[in-house]
């Protein structure tokens, strides 16, 4: 990844890149696509100019929906506003001071008026812009600018772009987790190059995104996901290398028990009938209800074969039948082999996990965090950090507690975190007004060693040190 | 043992943190024969750590025992040696995830100080990544140098004893993120400009008082720097305990002619897991300001 300074191209848009567009605070995770069609913010337009550019670059949109780089813009030119009031004692609110009408401002844009023109031309319709302070004239600008520029930035996706992204457009596909408490979870969770992490979301496939850029391709993710496969959209919009996705293993909680108790046998078919009925999200059901679930799912194909059969005496339905036929069989051939892949899959990911020596554990997602930081927590090596994301506390108390009692942790810690921003500007500076109320909840701590039936005698000779130690720890 | 690579046993020359207890911690360098007092007694290095699996109990002395765990950039965060007032684990996060860092990243840094966020740093950009660091105080830059050699991460990163203000930062056009912990950044901003790729990159500043906040986003301004943004983060850390709250004795709601003694005993109560905050916490680290390089 070493970067000689000279060679731009894999700082360029690509056809096919998946890039983030930003417009003020507003993200949107976009793919390149030729002759697409984008929509954002309400401007609409095609994202064709965007490649070979560079990432970063803004663009201005134009009539027709044609992007245009827009170059390293001019110093703003809220300098020439020479003449400013002192207060605004007498300003009034009389409704009547901007002397353009709505009408004549569509007009304007009709005429295809760069943005920054028609924000002039408001300035010089308003009657009471030279009578406000400096201050006031700056805003009223930085308002009609954001109002009426039609501009877009191309950014490269990153894990703070998509996570401040989701943050802002769907909270809730994220369990309202704020980006600056995913940063906490990747450094507690020790996240790096080269280890074996454990990741169970249902955060969108951000946090999966988050852990492997993080590890860059080195090392090893397995995705334990709940239902019939994992979701990984989130992570997808990272754009990764190929590679990256190499190291990436999946591998369904629905398993786990299984699979601590050695009773997971990868080379049964009836695995994978076993995810099957997963992916209805029904895993409550028997088998044979699982089986019916799943013919019932290539149901087009065996309705119209019933019907077929009652109907058809004539050659050319036989015909046609016999297509049918050996379309089923294909699709079946095809089925084998998705299946065959899947146990494959499930097979590399439960080697990865038989050592229970996993270097790190990250679980965010809406189930209760109890069970699934007890059951995952096994396949930690000792001395390896976890952490617990939930979006509310009470849970994670209960996690707590609960570690506590059955021990294998130290350094346990349940946390939130606050940001607040900050305008910085001359002579007006002061926290944003607005600030997010909750981005969450963790619980972070250490695996250790859980006491051994060796260790049995020795505690038998030192009984006394051992009871003065364990009123220590009680209280870490 | 490495700071960017776990392992599974202790060996001579690691560092192991000792794990006393609740925020009781001291990191040591294992050493054949060498010895570690605790309060429990004391660590033989020979016997009670050399080969023993990262994570396990060792007896003292004194029949009481600790865990020794491998060492992380945030454990050493909390035992290393000051030489400076040092970044915290919480800000460090942010820096992190905010100057977009990860694996093959290089970045500058000034000053090195006592090294927690350069450990955190070098962490995440391993293993192709390089750090350089500035630190102007030649015996912290020495220090710091040893440190992380011995931290087995010294090929990840370049010490430079020089005043950043003046001299910048020792390299051009390489950088993908600049970090600036130093009284006066925004004399730095211009040898940060200088530092980073002609593609662009992220930067990052940490005063703790605003005039300096105020000062570093005009000279970021002034350079054409994009995307300024000024952010603190607060970590609140929950106590977890049960609680028994006792319950008022209404009385009986017999008539009063019943003896006063068959009455239901006042000690009622009804007890609850909860949280409660830390009586003191940190009120204020720093103020972080980020801002985007656009690539020419």
């Amino acid at each position: 990844m070493a970067d000689n300074g000279d060679n731009d191209s894999q700082h360029r848009v690509n056809e096919g890149d998946y890039v983030v567009l930003k417009r003020g605070d507003i993200y949107k995770a976009v793919q390149i696509q030729k002759k697409k069609k984008t929509v954002f913010e309400k401007q609409w337009f095609f994202l064709d100019n965007a490649v070979g550019e560079l990432y970063g670059t803004t663009f201005e949109v134009v009539t027709g929906g044609t992007l245009q780089p827009r170059k390293p813009k001019c110093a703003e030119s809220s300098a020439d506003a020479k003449e400013a009031g002192t207060d605004n004692r007498n300003i009034l609110d009389d409704g009547k001071s901007q002397k353009l009408t709505r009408d004549d401002i569509e007009t304007l844009k009709e005429q295809g008026l760069k943005g920054q023109e028609i924000v002039q031309q408001l300035i010089e319709n308003s009657t009471t812009f030279r009578d406000k302070t400096e201050f006031a004239q700056e805003k009223y600008i930085k308002k009609k600018k954001k109002k009426y520029e039609n501009s877009v930035m191309v950014l490269r996706p990153s894990c703070r772009v998509l996570a401040m992204m989701y943050h802002g457009r769907e909270p809730g596909k994220i369990c309202h987790l704020r980006y600056d408490t995913l940063a906490q979870m990747l450094t507690l969770g020790n996240i790096h190059a080269g280890s074996k992490v454990l990741v169970f979301e249902t955060c969108a496939g951000l946090v999966l995104g988050a852990v492997m850029e993080r590890m860059g391709g080195y090392g090893s993710v397995v995705q334990m996901y709940p239902g019939g496969g994992p979701v990984r959209a989130g992570m997808e919009s990272f754009g990764f290398p190929s590679h990256f996705h190499d190291t990436l293993h999946e591998f369904p909680i629905c398993h786990v028990n299984a699979l601590l108790a050695g009773a997971l046998d990868t080379e049964a078919k009836d695995i994978d009938a076993d995810s099957g009925q997963a992916n209805g999200d029904k895993s409550n059901l028997t088998q044979t209800d699982s089986e019916k679930a799943e013919s019932k799912e290539c149901s087009p194909d065996t309705e119209d074969q019933c019907m077929e059969t009652s109907t058809s005496t004539d050659p050319a339905a036989d015909k046609e039948r016999e297509e049918r036929e050996k379309l089923r069989e294909i699709r079946g051939q095809e089925k084998k082999v998705k299946m065959e892949e899947k146990r494959k899959k499930l097979a590399a990911a439960a080697a990865v996990l038989e050592g229970r020596n996993a270097d790190g554990l990250v679980i965010a997602s809406r189930f209760h965090p109890c069970p699934v930081l007890l059951g995952l927590i096994k396949f930690l090596a000792p001395s390896r950090p976890f952490v617990v994301y939930s979006q509310y506390k009470e849970p994670l108390i209960e996690c707590y507690t609960k570690l506590r009692e059955q021990g294998g942790a130290v350094s346990l810690r349940l946390t939130d975190s606050w940001i607040r921003h900050y305008q910085v500007l001359p002579n007006r500076t002061h926290p944003v007004l607005l600030m997010s109320g909750g981005g969450g909840y963790l619980l972070s701590g250490t695996t250790v060693a859980t006491d051994t039936p060796k260790m049995g005698p020795t505690r038998g000779e030192e009984p006394a040190a051992k009871r003065l130690k364990l009123t220590e720890t009680t209280e870490g | 043992m490495s700071f960017v690579e776990y392992s599974e046993f202790i060996q001579e020359g690691d560092v192991a943190i000792i794990f006393l207890g609740h925020d009781s911690m001291m990191p040591v360098k294992v050493q054949q024969g060498a010895q570690t007092q605790t309060r429990y007694g004391v660590i033989r290095h020979s016997k009670d750590l050399i080969g023993q699996r990262f994570g396990t109990k060792v007896t003292c002395s004194k029949g009481g025992w600790v865990y020794v765990l491998h060492p992380t950039p945030e454990l050493w965060t909390l035992n290393l040696p000051h030489r400076t007032q040092i970044l915290y684990t919480t800000d460090i996060a942010n820096i992190t995830m905010m100057l977009d860092l990860k694996p093959g990243s290089v970045v500058c840094e000034s000053g090195t100080g006592s090294g927690s966020l350069s450990h955190a740093i070098l962490r995440t950009i391993a293993p192709t990544g390089h750090l350089h660091t500035v630190e102007f105080h030649q015996q912290r830059a020495e220090k710091a140098a040893e440190e992380f050699r011995e931290h087995r991460v010294g090929h990840l990163v370049t010490v430079r004893n020089q005043d950043v203000c003046k001299e910048g930062f020792g390299v051009t056009g390489v950088a993908d993120a600049v970090f600036l912990d130093i009284p006066s950044p925004w004399e730095a901003i211009k040898h940060a400009k200088n530092a980073m790729k002609r593609q662009g990159g992220r930067v990052c500043s940490f005063s703790p008082c605003i005039e300096q906040v105020q000062k570093t986003v005009e000279a970021l301004a002034d350079e054409g720097f994009q995307e300024i943004s000024t952010l603190e983060v607060l970590l609140r850390v929950h106590d977890v305990r049960s609680i028994t709250l006792p319950l008022p004795d209404f009385g009986s709601d017999q008539p009063l002619e019943t003896p006063t003694d068959t009455r239901v005993p006042s000690n009622a109560s009804v007890l609850c897991k909860t949280t409660t905050p830390p009586r003191d916490m940190a009120g204020h680290t720093g103020y972080l300001t980020f801002a985007t390089k656009p690539s020419v």
